[in-house]
């Protein structure tokens, strides 16, 4: 589990590394530890499946990636583990969920984000995601996003 | 413009970025280039917001939970209903979608209890009904998105 000091180092870092020669050096320095100690327990959270990954954060969008969906998918619930795997695997799908129906205005229950350069290269990509499911969809859509209305980095919300 | 280095960059080092006490020296070495190449890099990308970050990626619900939350809101009221939403400091993501469901947000909170109450709070003061949508299962393997960095 999480003790206080590796919320404070994943808090101090999610802004993300500074951009000096020793960046845990940096943040060692800021909380009172070791680079070594920063590091360590870096590197357990993410061995423990805490820390997912450790690296750059591409801005899909200012990349070029202007087009993405939320696709959403009404899979039978005994196949759904089997199909979402599947569809996690995906190169072009960032995101990949099985979450709640809500019947009867809401039947969807695997969520996966797909994002392209072009409609063509989207609409394609949902078309593979259909072929994939074959009989196993009863139903999808496609929610495009016309705005965004509010976007923050990840932050903890933990108390102190 | 970017050059083969940004592109190294980037779809190389979204996951495994080294940690180690000198990692900007490291991906210098590996690519056979500077420490001073390599941070420069990644400062242009960073001030051009071609990357929003470099640092550990945290899956959602490991810490605190989370949850998508969708509203049905009519378009004359959305823009009202959206800034209301967005001024939680417990909301970190809020779309407009074209769909029935028009309003979509993330909340993110320290417990079960919290996500509730702030969830609660949204109804009343925005007297639209949320459908509350938790992730139940994550099905992706995040090793980074691939990015096609040709022809731009």
């Amino acid at each position: 589990m999480l003790d206080e000091t590796d919320r404070k180092i994943i808090q101090a870092t999610q802004a993300g590394l500074p951009l000096t020669p020793q960046p845990y050096q940096a943040i060692a320095e800021q909380l009172g530890l070791t680079a070594d100690d920063v590091m360590m327990r870096l590197s357990t959270m993410q061995n423990s499946g805490i820390i997912r990954r450790i690296g750059a954060v591409p801005n899909h969008y200012k990349l070029g990636y202007r087009f993405n969906g939320m696709t959403v998918w009404n899979i039978p619930d005994e196949f759904i583990d089997e199909m979402g795997q599947k569809v996690g695997q995906l190169e072009f799908v960032s995101h990949c969920y099985h979450r709640p129906r809500h019947p009867p205005e809401w039947l969807y229950n695997l969520f996966a984000m797909v994002h392209g350069k072009t409609q063509e290269a989207v609409d394609q990509q949902i078309q593979q995601i259909s072929d994939l499911l074959g009989d196993y969809n009863l139903g999808s859509d496609v929610l495009y996003s016309t705005k965004i209305l509010k976007k923050t980095g990840f932050r903890t919300t933990a108390r102190r | 413009m970017l050059t083969t280095l940004h592109k190294q960059l980037l779809n190389d080092y979204q996951h495994d970025f080294p940690l180690s006490a000198r990692p900007y020296q490291d991906i210098a070495d590996a690519l056979g280039v500077t420490e001073a190449e390599v941070l420069s890099a990644f400062t242009e990308l960073n001030d051009n917001n071609l990357i929003s970050r470099i640092g550990p990626v945290i899956p959602p619900n490991h810490i605190g939970v989370s949850a998508l939350v969708a509203m049905s809101v009519p378009e004359q009221h959305l823009q009202t209903v959206a800034d209301i939403i967005s001024a939680y400091p417990e909301v970190n993501h809020n779309y407009e979608r074209e769909h029935r469901f028009n309003l979509w947000f993330v909340v993110i909170a320290s417990d079960t209890e919290h996500l509730h109450a702030v969830i609660d709070s949204i109804e009343r003061e925005t007297s639209y009904p949320a459908m509350l949508l938790p992730m139940l299962d994550d099905f992706f393997i995040d090793l980074g998105f691939k990015l096609d960095l040709n022809n731009d």
